[in-house]
């Protein structure tokens, strides 16, 4: 955990935020483990701040401004390169539904997670065996990251009997009990009780697993979330609670939304600890996801962690997105891509060279094809699916 | 002065009490707010303090008395200054009667209900015991037998029930099994989901079906409808119980019945047990049933009592009705404690010459159909019981479906017997006129066999 709230610190300086001074901390042991509350409660040097206007509306993107210092990475090259393949097979398959969506192959809602990718593959790479993972409806790249086929879940989209639900689910109704995937939900805020019941399970069997509950901003301000907070904090359920800010729930921003833009302070309430992190650097993501896990794992209970990230799409396919500008979208995208990031990284740092990165641009791009071929070529379900899996037999 | 102290109601549906304990000897001085003795309704035992300064002048009830009726004198009370009261015997003190709702809401004893026999041998054994303690033995009986089965609710460990059904559960199955949760309906009906999508058989239970609004989002989007979503995948092997419909005297925020609301799931089953055989049976069945089943109970029928067979495993097949009665004039068709008034309106028709046959649905989906179409092939003639609402109810389902499937043989419409359109009143009498009665079940019995 040291590292980590090393990191979260610096992190947090980079915000404009002031370190909590450790001579004059006169915390309990309990107060220090809220690192995030506790950094929080110190406020912002004004005088210190440069940000502009944008970047200020913008907290966590401002963040990642600054190039992540590569003389500090642990990982392999296997690692490395593993988490470009599996950003770059969600960026591309969600282009790919895009598409897809726009020839009228997939209908109804379709929530794209384009801008976000750092988040749940930094998680999974701190994943054990037997962990569970559950999110909303913009679910796709957490299907992809926890090893779902793409195929199948491409079919899904197109409504197919070789979809993950036997296209019975759609884009925002998907699972997968081999990969511990619970949903897939698509009531905002439902999939945070639900998480807690997969930890609480865990618990119940006496094994050290842990749950990713993935929600949104917007969820953040749903009832049942903090009804959530409370239990999993009196049961000390290893919970994971991340929440993908992604700045906007919908067309509302988090400053029109929330009573306080610190959402990762959010369990303060219910004595769950969290921190803010830079959910557009896959390695930060790791490193906090892997202390964050670690604790839960020990039975320490629950914990936050508010990843400050960008959706570039719109909220659904049908979203015009007049509430925020082009340029705004735009800067980030320059600035802050988390792929461009990785890609930068490794390449500044000589680890692969350009030529070994395109080899698995192209290997992505056929993996999407192939998936997207699956996903036409598919038949509908049979009419008689419509009466089956209502129940199952006794 | 000398007064009486009555046997207090201790609940909105408590009727009768055991004097568990005097905590006062006759001729001892109580001040005000003493505790004077101690009131065991079936479900609790109570305190019961003096309300005024006095003296106990006379005991009129033993200790350990069962069974008193609810505003019967136990003692008199002497207030100071006041002298002695002459010598009363208990005998001579005429029990008050109950208000005409305690009187009404009578559960059915033994002697009264025909009982549970069906697919059981001749020889087989019964004891009597309230749909509470029925409930109760089930819950355990399937927590011994499969250690993924735990319950959770509010007030059911250390409190041992609201309603005093989980008593005992904690003592032998511990917190672990038998989880207090905070008042979270919404929440730990949607963490009582995930952990049956993870593999554990959760009873979730609420303290009244009223409060389950809070989390029916849960009940109906992530419990009943993530097999199907799932093209079969994921199952959510969980029970959502708690008592459903009127009590007494709680007026509309704490009376609805959810009956209808509940049937009209796809993805839930829905059981409403009357007997306590079938509250046991039926229960046990739901915990052991891979999907979702939603168990409405009825507070007032907690304590009715009921032959329940004295068998190793008693279950009852989830979607099968029961025929309670049989006979040839009419078919009454009901379900939970409406089983109740139909069973009495039989009682009633009978003294007319009316034979009515009369059926307990038990299980609201997957309704059992092909009993009432064979009863109403035979009859010709039906009536619904129910306690809820008349618009969208279990009975203009039921009704329709027999003007598809048995139109042929009708001789008369089918009456929807219903509790009245509007929210439940609090007075007394109002309540008694919402709720559905053996005379408007006797009269539209009349009505369709035109007599």
């Amino acid at each position: 955990m040291t590292e980590t709230k090393e990191g979260l610190h610096k992190l947090l300086w980079r915000k404009g935020w002031a370190p909590p001074d450790d001579a004059t901390m006169t915390d309990t042991k309990e107060e220090k483990e809220m690192t995030g509350a506790a950094a929080a409660a110190m406020p912002p040097d004004d005088a210190t701040m440069t940000d502009t206007k944008e970047e200020k509306e913008m907290t966590g993107a401002a963040a990642a401004a600054m190039p992540p210092d590569d003389a500090t990475m642990t990982e392999t090259k296997e690692e490395l390169l593993g988490y470009y393949r599996d950003m770059l097979l969600i960026r591309r398959f969600e282009e790919k539904s895009g598409q897809l969506y726009g020839m009228g192959l997939i209908g109804g809602f379709c929530h794209l997670y384009i801008g976000q990718e750092a988040v749940v593959v930094g998680v999974e790479a701190i994943a054990l065996e037997g962990d569970r993972r559950i999110t909303a409806y913009r679910d796709h790249g957490h299907m992809l990251a926890c090893g779902m086929d793409a195929g199948e879940v491409m079919a899904e989209l197109t409504g197919r009997i070789g979809g993950v639900s036997k296209g019975k689910g759609g884009s925002m109704h998907m699972f997968s009990k081999e990969q511990r995937f619970y949903g897939g939900h698509g009531i905002v805020g439902a999939q945070v009780p639900i998480g807690a019941g997969l930890a609480f399970a865990d618990r119940y069997r006496g094994n050290r697993n842990v749950t990713f509950v993935y929600f949104g901003d917007g969820a953040a301000n749903q009832g049942q979330v903090y009804e959530t907070f409370n239990m999993a904090s009196i049961w000390k359920l290893p919970a994971l609670f991340i929440i993908e800010n992604n700045q906007y729930a919908m067309g509302t921003s988090v400053a029109r939304a929330s009573s306080t833009p610190q959402m990762y302070t959010r369990g303060a309430a219910f004595n769950i600890p969290g921190e803010s992190v830079d959910g557009m650097d896959v390695l930060a993501v790791k490193a906090s996801a892997a202390g964050a896990a670690q604790r839960c794992r020990e039975g320490d209970g629950p914990y936050i962690l508010e990843m400050m990230t960008y959706r570039y799409r719109g909220h659904s396919m049908s979203d015009p997105a007049k509430y925020r500008t082009r340029e705004e979208v735009q800067k980030v995208r320059t600035e802050r891509d988390p792929i461009k990031l990785l890609r930068g990284r490794i390449l500044r740092s000589g680890i692969a060279e350009e030529a070994e990165l395109k080899t698995i641009d192209s290997e992505i791009k056929a993996a999407v094809s192939e998936a997207d071929r699956f996903s036409r070529e598919s038949p509908e379900p049979d009419s008689s699916e419509l009466w089956t899996d209502v129940h199952l037999p006794v | 002065m000398t007064s009486q102290i009555l046997l207090p109601a201790l609940s909105p549906t408590m009727e009768t009490g055991k004097l568990a304990k005097w905590l006062v000897k006759e001729g001892q001085s109580v001040s005000s707010g003493d505790i004077i003795a101690e009131i065991e309704p079936d479900k609790a035992v109570m305190e019961f303090e003096a309300v005024d300064d006095g003296t106990v002048a006379k005991l009129l009830v033993a200790e350990g008395a069962e069974e008193i009726a609810v505003n019967t004198p136990i003692a008199l009370f002497e207030t100071e200054g006041d002298p002695a009261p002459a010598e009363v015997s208990p005998a001579a003190v005429p029990a008050q009667p109950a208000s005409p709702q305690a009187a009404q809401a009578t559960p059915p004893s033994v002697s009264e209900a025909p009982q549970q026999t069906e697919d059981l041998p001749a020889d087989t054994k019964y004891r009597s015991q309230t749909v509470r303690e029925a409930l109760r033995d089930a819950m355990a009986e399937e927590m011994r037998r499969d250690d993924a089965v735990f319950l959770m609710g509010e007030e059911v460990a250390e409190y041992e029930g609201a309603y005093k059904v989980s008593q005992g559960m904690l003592a032998e199955f511990g917190s672990e099994r038998v989880v207090d949760t905070p008042i979270t309906e919404h929440g730990f009906a949607g963490l009582g989901v995930g952990t049956a999508f993870a593999g554990l058989k959760p009873i979730v239970e609420f303290m009244t079906m009223n409060f389950a609004m809070q989390a029916i989002d849960h009940i109906v989007n992530s419990a009943a409808k993530t097999l199907y979503m799932s093209g079969g995948q994921m199952g959510c092997p969980i029970v959502f119980r708690g008592p459903n419909g009127a009590a007494a005297r709680v007026a509309a925020q704490h009376s609805q019945d959810y009956a209808a609301w509940y049937a009209h799931i796809p993805g839930l089953k829905v059981i409403q047990p009357y007997s306590a055989a079938d509250a046991k049976g039926l229960l046990k069945s739901a915990i052991r049933d891979p999907n979702p089943v939603v168990c409405l109970e009825n507070e007032i029928m907690y304590g009715a009592t009921f032959d329940v067979p004295m068998v190793e495993d008693h279950l009852v097949p989830i979607g099968k009705a029961r025929v309670w009665k049989e006979g040839n004039d009419v078919t009454l068709v009901s379900f939970g404690i409406g089983m109740k008034h139909a069973l009495a309106a039989a009682d009633e028709l009978s003294q007319l010459e009316i034979d009515a046959e009369v059926i307990d649905l038990r299980t609201l989906r997957p309704m059992d159909l092909p009993t009432v179409m064979d009863s109403v092939r035979k009859t010709n003639r039906c009536v619904t019981v129910e306690e809820g609402w008349p618009v969208c109810s279990i009975g203009s389902y039921v009704g329709s479906m027999i003007m598809q499937q048995a139109f042929d043989w009708l001789d008369a419409p089918v009456v929807n017997c219903t509790g009245k359109d509007v929210p439940m009143p609090y007075a007394a009498n109002l309540e008694a006129l919402a709720l559905v009665s053996v005379d408007e079940i006797v009269a539209a019995a009349r009505s369709v066999v035109y007599r």
